[in-house]
């Protein structure tokens, strides 16, 4: 990406967490990897940015395409291979800045949802594996993006900013879907839970193990970062050996996900 | 959307349990259970506003035989004509009849 | 083929969620769970005046398919296109939990998943996509000791986070009523423009995310015509396979140096796609 460009917070968060170590060779620009140290701990950071010279122009503005589903799933899996023979696996670290998937003729007819099942299942078997898999949410985590880039973490931390958005469709296209307005689809946001955008009612589902105040979201600060890592070392500790995703489910905003998964179990043996 | 609830008189308890249809475009579901013996419900919820009148006719017409077996029924509906209306109560009533209503 | 035969054939597209449960399991095995008698019914849907089924959409049963132990996941198409709320989602991932527990314990529950879905449903937005990461999590969790059959039969077909579960499936199977991609028409319409992807240009979009284009991709296993008869015999083959390597979605550096060596200026259609997919990246050989 040129020096003229807006440097995205997926990249900023990255660069500061890391100290601006040097990234890993052998991805493309759109996907920054980071050997750094977590806390005392070896770990491997990752993040989708924006490459306005993106061989692929639907992912310029730092969607996951076709080549950043593939990238981020070789990320994960080369150090899934590295460790293979080690007690110790390293933390990966998903910075998770994602505005959508790429939308466009060329994504669909060379499969990019086979491109994202391949790097969601690179994190989840990860995450099988052994390695502490965390999300952490400094902007926009949407939709297909995210589900390839954080959503299989064990744990999820997100910036409180206005900036921090979880969805599942960007709210025009919602609008259009649902056949409502945009005024009408906000609207419904506002006593819908799971309709609104904003962290704080994604909060409420239950699916966050932090969400953090911080001074500036667009640019840390020592304090900023003191905290995040602080956050991201408690993440790792509560992960333990716990190697699901069953810690989501313990809030009263997703009442009905626990209901139904009590009441399957009961009927499940049969008897 | 609209919610609407009607009584009948009626016989002994159906037989057991039965469902038909899917809540999709022009149809609905009907979840049928045997109720106490003498009074059969019907508690519809239609995606299809002020069509009240409608509705009250056309359940009438099917409880007016006040022999029928005494029933429960859940009527989702999705905007489905008269005529799907008493196909599916009628599927859901021969099932609850015939042994063969429940999942 | 003949019209007397195809008279004779038994449609599986047109058969509602249940139907095709009831179709697909051995006869007497059948055992549906959370059954809509349950009425474990969407907590969000009736909130915004939309009317809800009684199973949110969802049937999920347990039985036996020519003798292998099953758990059948069937999303039904005509209800709200199949959308994955928070409760379907939730019985989809709960049942792929429990199926997950039962193979660590040495009893092998083989999943099948009727993919009938254009993804998310957005009046549910952020439950329906938890709940899909959760699927994933499950299926990729229970393909180190079962195969997971995904079935995409049409007319919804599988979209959204959904496509995703598909692409994660040891063996997918699909007819040509059904079409497979990450992204709706119309939302690409939306968010790329209509010169990109005309969501009306319906020959481009079936060429492009059919069924039979999807196959002749490897990224669908088996084609078959909508015969009920010959999709239970493909879903039967399927689940006495053994547990296998996906190369679909493991072979990393063989997709990256694919997708290097395209030329990205050029439109995309349906037959470049099938030369560049077609050759074997995915080591199964030629599409059977």
């Amino acid at each position: 990406m040129s020096a003229t460009d807006h440097v995205s917070r997926g990249a900023t968060w990255l660069a500061a967490l890391t100290d601006n170590a040097s990234k890993a060779k052998g991805f493309p620009a759109s996907v920054q990897v980071v050997d750094a140290p977590l806390g005392e701990l070896p770990a491997r950071y990752i993040a989708v940015v924006p490459d306005t010279d993106n061989a692929y122009p639907r992912a310029a503005g730092g969607e996951v395409g076709l080549v950043e589903g593939w990238a981020l799933a070789k990320a994960v899996r080369d150090i899934v291979a590295a460790d293979a023979g080690n007690e110790h696996k390293r933390a990966v670290v998903a910075v998770i800045d994602v505005p959508s998937q790429a939308y466009g003729r060329t994504e669909e007819a060379f499969a990019i949802h086979q491109a994202l099942a391949a790097a969601a299942e690179a994190y989840a078997a990860a995450r099988e594996a052994g390695h502490p898999i965390v999300g952490l949410i400094v902007g926009k985590a949407m939709s297909g993006a995210f589900l390839a880039h954080g959503y299989q973490a064990n744990r999820l931390i997100a910036l409180d900013d206005a900036g921090v958005q979880v969805h599942a469709m960007g709210k025009q296209a919602a609008a259009r879907i649902t056949q409502r307005t945009v005024e009408g689809v906000e609207k419904l946001a506002e006593t819908i839970t799971p309709m609104a955008y904003d962290i704080a009612s994604f909060d409420k589902l239950g699916l966050l193990f932090a969400r953090l105040s911080i001074g500036d979201a667009d640019k840390p600060d020592a304090n900023d970062l003191r905290q995040v890592r602080t956050t991201l070392d408690k993440a790792v500790a509560d992960i333990g050996d716990d190697d699901s995703l069953a810690s989501r489910l313990d809030a009263e905003g997703r009442a009905a996900s626990v209901k139904v998964r009590e009441r399957l179990r009961a009927q499940w043996a049969g008897d | 959307m609209q919610r609407l609830s009607l009584d009948y008189p009626a016989g002994e308890p159906a037989a057991q349990r039965a469902l038909a249809g899917v809540v999709g475009s022009g149809d609905l579901e009907v979840l049928l259970e045997p109720a106490q013996s003498g009074r059969s419900t019907v508690a519809i919820t239609t995606s299809v506003d002020g069509v009240n009148d409608i509705w009250t006719a056309v359940i009438d017409r099917i409880f007016a035989d006040t022999d029928q077996p005494a029933v429960a029924l859940e009527i989702n509906d999705f905007g489905a004509t008269p005529a799907v209306v008493r196909l599916r109560i009628a599927q859901a009533m021969e099932q609850a009849a015939s042994g063969q209503g429940s999942a | 083929m003949e019209s007397a035969e195809l008279l004779q054939r038994e449609s599986f597209v047109e058969k509602n969620a249940r139907q095709r449960v009831q179709h697909l399991v051995d006869a007497g095995t059948l055992r549906e769970l959370l059954d809509p008698f349950e009425r474990l019914s969407s907590p969000w849907l009736g909130l915004q005046d939309i009317v809800t089924q009684a199973d949110d959409g969802v049937v999920i049963a347990r039985g036996k398919i020519d003798g292998v132990a099953v758990v059948v996941a069937a999303i039904e198409p005509a209800f709200q296109g199949g959308s994955m709320g928070e409760v379907g989602g939730a019985k989809i991932a709960g049942a792929l939990e429990l199926a997950l527990e039962d193979a660590r314990a040495g009893k092998p529950v083989v999943p099948v998943l009727l993919l009938e879905t254009g993804g998310v449903r957005l009046q549910e937005a952020n439950c329906g996509l938890a709940a899909i990461a959760e699927i994933h999590a499950a299926i990729v969790a229970l393909r180190a000791h079962v195969p997971v059959i995904g079935v995409i039969s049409g007319p919804v077909g599988c979209f959204g986070g959904m496509s995703i579960a598909a692409g994660l499936c040891s063996t997918l199977i699909a007819t040509r009523e059904a079409r497979l991609g990450l992204n709706g028409p119309q939302v690409i319409e939306q968010e790329a423009g209509v010169d990109e992807f005309d969501s009306r240009d319906r020959p481009m979009i079936w060429s492009l995310t059919g069924g039979a284009q999807r196959h002749a991709c490897h990224l669908v296993d088996k084609l078959c015509d909508d015969d009920a008869a010959e999709i239970r015999t493909a879903i039967a083959r399927a689940v006495a396979q053994p547990v296998a390597d996906l190369p679909r979605t493991q072979a990393v550096d063989a997709h990256l140096a694919q997708l290097r060596s395209l030329d990205t200026s050029r439109r995309a259609d349906a037959e470049w796609a099938r030369q560049v997919m077609a050759h074997d990246i995915h080591g199964a050989g030629d599409p059977s």
